[in-house]
């Protein structure tokens, strides 16, 4: 089991390697002069102005050069400094991250809590009319944009209750009431893809479990039907589930970008577009590695967690 | 899968294989009844394909039935929706209906260009890949998982912004992001048909590689790109909706679906109509596609996996 962990552990090195070169090189090939966009396109920037802002952003010396010095920075925590406010990428992406964690806990919350009793209901009552509503809702729940999800909640908020998020983010230590409520609209509209994935998955793994042997066993021997359902069916049911999780923080992380921008909170995703619109590069550079390295490791998370539910796996 | 939790764990990142796995099960449709549908015993799928006919109908033929110019500025700002203009007007006096018209026939275009880069590209990538094996396919898988290494839409918004707000960069952004899924779809279909004895046959008469691909290999695989390029297409579609809502896909005045959403968030007091049926459209074709690539599924082949929503 160690050994699968620290195999795993071992094997986001080389992705995130791979991927640190993806993000340095996009932000090399892409067309145009960086110094020239930066300066505005400006015709009579002089020589040495040129060479001072390529200094300063690290853009000297050969691409493994300049990577070298990137990623040796970001290996000690320097990620270089903000082309707009000189302010370390690193500040800028230590505030930002807590928002956009809390938004994907909350959102996965709300999909696992409200998923999967839909999905086993489905499953139980199969073929009933809540059968079939909750499938064709699950496939609209994957059809619906996060963002115009976000637009109707907020239109009928204020419709309906007068009531808007309050638009400048609190910290949820400082006031957890009014973080909350800035951030469960957010939350809702990113969930409900996932809820709606969550849902048909359970559904499935639920009909492959309840056809099997031990849950007739568990039948036949008396054990009452909820019981069945929950303690013998569900625990299993739910193992392949796990592995959708990492797939889904993906998608997660996608939404909240644009849900951050509808609803001001400056999360990674807001600093990301934000950092694209003003050609701050190296902000960019570091958003993307920061998401990239999340997205990863999630996954390798949920890929351990998965050897430990189901031991098949890990011995295997 | 007979048998959850018995298989092996995939690797990590092909967790879209494991997702598409709670989309093979849409079989428990009363078959009989619905037999005179021949091979559509899928009524969702069938529903799917009117949706998506409807778009295209709308897409070409929209602007020769509702004649009013998408661009035309009038001095009826906001106008709640009426006979005259069925779904308002916008901030500045254009018609919403012949906003909505003209963003079906972008959506779709974008949609058909972002997903033809993607097959192009992620083809040739699987065919040469599960083709040639060895260190060539090491190569391109390693590099495809890379790319899964960045959430879709993050990836598609890192590569637009960079390459500068237009229609022709997000589709660009949306065919590079999609690449690799179908890349890894082909590779897979590729390796399964390479094991047949017929390919093997046709190599021992001296068939070229380029040959065994053309002819032997493609039109094998066809099946399950169609599935593919079906759920795909909806997702192109929602993803350029979430580029031009983002102002790094097409660009105002020029009426899209994400674009006029984008918009409408200033006036969601004023106009509610500016807010609602944009987002109604673009779920619309969505979930037709959605729809279409789940009947399609159980026509050609019931254990195919791609994912119902797609790369994002």
């Amino acid at each position: 089991m160690l050994g699968f962990v620290g195999r795993r552990f071992l094997l986001m090195i080389p992705t995130i390697i791979g991927i640190s070169i993806i993000i340095f090189l996009m932000v090399r090939l892409m067309p145009g002069d960086i110094v020239d966009v930066l300066l505005g396109g400006d015709a009579v920037a002089t020589q040495e102005q040129k060479d001072q802002v390529r200094e300063q952003l690290g853009l000297t010396g050969s691409y493994p050069e300049q990577y070298w010095s990137w990623a040796s920075g970001v290996l000690t925590g320097d990620f270089g400094e903000s082309y707009r406010n000189t302010e370390p990428v690193a500040d800028v992406l230590s505030r930002a991250v807590p928002i956009t964690l809390e938004l994907m806990i909350l959102a996965l919350l709300i999909a696992t809590l409200i998923g999967v009793p839909l999905g086993v209901i489905s499953a139980v009552r199969r073929d009933s009319v809540s059968d079939y509503g909750a499938r064709v809702g699950g496939l609209v729940g994957i059809s619906i944009p996060s963002f115009w999800l976000a637009t109707l909640l907020l239109l009928f908020t204020s419709r309906v209750f007068g009531w808007v998020p309050p638009i400048t983010y609190v910290k949820f230590f400082d006031d957890p009431l009014t973080n909350l409520s800035q951030f469960i609209l957010p939350a809702i509209s990113i969930s409900v893809f996932t809820l709606a994935i969550v849902m048909r998955m359970v559904r499935a793994t639920m009909l492959e479990v309840l056809g099997q042997d031990y849950v007739r066993t568990a039948r036949a021997k008396g054990v009452k039907h909820r019981l069945v359902v929950y303690r013998h069916a569900l625990r299993n049911a739910l193992i392949p589930v796990v592995t959708i999780i990492g797939f889904e923080i993906g998608i997660l992380m996608g939404g909240a970008a644009i849900v951050e921008i509808i609803f001001g909170l400056p999360g990674v995703g807001y600093v990301l577009l934000n950092a694209i619109f003003n050609r701050d590069y190296p902000v960019v550079q570091g958003a993307t590695l920061l998401i990239a390295v999340i997205f990863v490791v999630s996954n390798t998370v949920v890929d351990v967690v998965y050897g430990w539910l189901d031991p098949r796996i890990s011995h295997g | 899968m007979s048998n959850p939790g018995l298989e092996p764990r995939e690797p990590p990142l092909l967790a879209t294989e494991a997702v598409a796995d709670a989309f093979g099960h849409w079989t428990a449709m009363p078959r009989q009844r619905l037999s005179f549908l021949g091979k559509w015993r899928n009524p969702i799928g069938l529903i799917g394909a009117g949706i998506v006919l409807f778009n295209v109908f709308i897409a070409v033929f929209g602007k020769y039935i509702w004649t009013l110019d998408p661009d035309a500025q009038d001095s009826d700002r906001l106008q709640a929706p009426s006979w005259a203009h069925p779904m308002g007007t916008d901030e500045l006096g254009r018609d919403e209906l012949a906003r909505i018209i003209h963003g079906a026939t972008v959506s779709l275009q974008v949609g058909f260009i972002a997903v033809g880069i993607a097959l192009v590209a992620g083809t040739l990538l699987g065919l040469v890949a599960g083709f040639y094996k060895g260190w060539v396919d090491g190569i391109l898988m390693r590099l495809v998982d890379l790319m899964f290494a960045l959430p879709g839409l993050v990836f598609a918004i890192v590569i637009a912004g960079l390459l500068g707000p237009s229609r022709r960069n997000a589709m660009i952004a949306i065919g590079i992001v999609f690449t690799p899924a179908i890349a890894r779809v082909v590779r897979g279909s590729v390796l399964e048909v390479m094991g047949f004895p017929y390919i093997e046959s046709t190599r021992a008469l001296g068939a070229s590689g380029r040959r065994v691909m053309t002819r032997h290999l493609l039109p094998n695989i066809v099946a399950p790109l169609i599935v593919l390029v079906t759920v795909y297409l909806g997702s192109a579609i929602l993803a350029e909706a979430a580029l031009s809502f983002l102002g790094l896909g097409t660009q105002p005045p020029e009426a899209s679906w994400g674009g006029m959403l984008n918009t409408a968030r200033s006036y969601i007091d004023a106009a509610w109509w500016l807010s609602v049926f944009p987002g109604a459209a673009i779920m619309l074709v969505v979930l037709g596609f959605n729809f279409l690539g789940d009947g399609l599924r159980d026509i050609l082949d019931p254990r195919l996996g791609p994912s119902v929503g797609g790369g994002l």
